[in-house]
């Protein structure tokens, strides 16, 4: 049983635009029965933050190719990608690559 | 090791998979610090080693060319995107350092406002160029805002291809900068407060003073609704995004070159990145454009003869730049562009970007790999202006024509195109205003997709009556 967990969800690169635009968003994820990590945490932001397109972010149980993850201010391939399990206060992310420089 | 029946899902199990590098491993350049980034496959760096290699890098890919000489001016070409954005910083880094690692040219920042034609309202511009303004004064480089819609007041002169400077060779260029290296020792000695890094980290005295960057011939006035309407009419007519994407592409390099060609810039820097570059090339072998991959994607692009486009940003993946801008805040202003959310099958250029990156996410070398191979790509000896009397050039990318020599004759005497031409040719009568060319007659590259309608082209450009391109 997993007690609830407060992070901070944050988008950049113009994924914030599947967001109405908000790139910071303080969240409660609520006592669960699973663990907290990062493929759960993808489900819920599917299910209660996005706007639309979720094609555009999310693909299968992963973020889409070109979107980066930093879990405070490390890259999450260093920390177990999807597996990653949440803890209180963790700043989560998003990045997206997808558009020119 | 890794076991067959391990289940991750354990709570209890904190250790990441065996192939994956773990946070408990150390940077393997300094093998103390901690890592937060994964560069390439598998090799973790912490903060400063990653600094340090990011900005290595981009000094390495500059000193490598040895392309660009002390004190000549260089505009950098920036879009407000995280990629033209870091190198920007990069290049304010570069130039305020102790005198003898310090980058030695004069920059100038060029910024071309697209909103009209992606669509975007007039507000949504004018906050994106307020947002824009704020770092270029940060920055405080000499800067040009350009609409787009200002190609339409292009002089035909942007046309044409100017001769091309010879080339310095090897001794020409550590003769340069030994003699400028003597020039700022005696300038130096001579005081008169003219050191080279302030305190303050202020820029050189000896740029142009930049109170009123703006040009003086051009007071930065907004686009008429006329032109904006024309713009927006333009791009509406490219039924393709495809098209509509390498529409703009031209368009937005012809403005860029204008401006580095009145201002007195010799270089323009473009921020492509490693990942953009090898997308690009491989969506140009989708559109035809194999036989100028050379150009397209190297780190120099001398097509336009006296103004040579450089990419110093081009062996810095988007990985690693989103990384570097984040932990570094580097500023940069995000505005939508063309396909901005638009579907993956919209346009060559985003379906190939989907493969490109979708690969990559499986193979980590993808990107390298392609790139390694663009930069074994030579460029073809008959290269337009620098050998023997210059051929016909595509009016929109400005590469020579690859039509085969027997027909050339032809051609100029405004016969028609045979079959065996491989581009089509729109004669232009001389007395035709706006684009007349002396010359052989102007001649358009045939992409995919139709082309823009004739009376909505800048200039009015008018079609032949038949293309006569197979296929």
């Amino acid at each position: 049983m997993a007690a609830p967990l407060s992070v901070e969800v944050e988008f950049g690169g113009g994924a914030e635009l599947l967001f109405d635009g908000v790139k910071k968003h303080q969240v409660t994820l609520p006592g669960q029965e699973e663990p907290w990590d990062i493929r759960n945490l993808l489900v819920w932001i599917k299910k209660n933050l996005l706007k639309e397109r979720p094609e555009l972010f999310i693909q299968g149980d992963s973020v889409r190719p070109g979107i980066l993850v930093l879990i405070n201010d490390a890259d999450w391939e260093l920390l177990g990608e999807l597996d990653y399990q949440l803890q209180d206060q963790d700043s989560i992310l998003f990045i997206s690559t997808l558009h020119g420089g | 090791m890794c076991q067959v029946g391990e289940d991750y899902a354990e709570p209890a199990s904190e250790e990441p998979p065996p192939r994956q590098p773990g946070r408990e491993q150390k940077c393997v350049k300094c093998k103390e610090g901690l890592p937060v980034v994964v560069i390439r496959a598998g090799d973790a760096f912490c903060r400063d080693c990653f600094k340090a290699f990011y900005i290595h890098k981009f000094r390495a890919v500059l000193g490598k060319n040895r392309l660009i000489f002390p004190g000549e001016k260089v505009l950098l070409a920036w879009s407000g995107g995280p990629s033209s954005s870091s190198m920007v910083w990069q290049v304010l880094e570069g130039l305020s350092r102790e005198s003898a690692k310090r980058l030695r040219f004069v920059p100038g920042i060029v910024c071309i406002d697209e909103g009209a034609a992606c669509g975007l309202s007039p507000e949504a511009r004018a906050k994106a160029l307020a947002e824009m303004k704020l770092i270029l004064q940060t920055v405080g480089f000499p800067w040009h805002v350009v609409a787009l819609e200002e190609v339409f007041d292009l002089p035909p002169s942007v046309l044409r291809c100017f001769a091309q400077e010879p080339v310095g060779t090897e001794g020409a260029y550590k003769a340069a900068v030994d003699s400028f290296l003597q020039q700022q020792h005696v300038l130096g000695a001579e005081g008169a407060g003219d050191s080279p890094s302030l305190a303050q980290g202020e820029e050189q005295l000896s740029w142009p003073c930049t109170q009123d960057p703006q040009n003086p011939q051009s007071p930065d006035r907004p686009p008429t609704a006329a032109q904006t309407e024309a713009l927006s009419r333009l791009f509406d007519s490219v039924k393709t995004l495809t098209a509509k994407e390498e529409l703009l592409q031209a368009l937005r390099t012809h403005l860029i070159l204008h401006v580095a060609r009145t201002h007195g810039y010799s270089k323009v820097m473009t921020g492509d990145s490693c990942t953009r570059l090898a997308i690009k090339l491989m969506t140009s072998l989708a559109l035809g454009r194999g036989a100028f991959l050379a150009w397209d994607t190297g780190f120099s692009d001398e097509r336009h003869g006296d103004v040579v486009v450089v990419r110093p940003m081009r062996e810095h993946t988007l990985k690693e730049v989103a990384f570097y801008n984040h932990l570094f805040a580097v500023p940069s202003v995000f505005t939508p562009a063309l396909d901005t959310k638009a579907p993956e099958k919209a346009s060559i250029h985003r379906l190939m970007e989907a493969f490109m990156l979708r690969l990559q996410d499986q193979f980590p070398s993808t990107v390298s790999t392609v790139y390694r191979t663009s930069e074994k790509l030579v460029k073809a000896p008959r290269d337009g202006c620098a050998a023997g009397p210059p051929g016909p050039r595509c009016l929109l990318c400005m590469c020579a024509l690859d039509i085969d020599t027997a027909g050339a004759a032809l051609l100029s005497q405004g016969g028609p195109p045979s079959p065996r031409h491989r581009a089509a040719v729109l004669r232009l009568p001389c007395e035709h205003e706006g684009l007349a060319l002396p010359g052989p007659p102007a001649a358009l590259h045939l992409g995919r997709g139709p082309a823009p309608q004739p009376e909505l082209l800048p200039q009015g450009l008018h079609r032949a009556a038949d293309p006569g391109v197979p296929g």
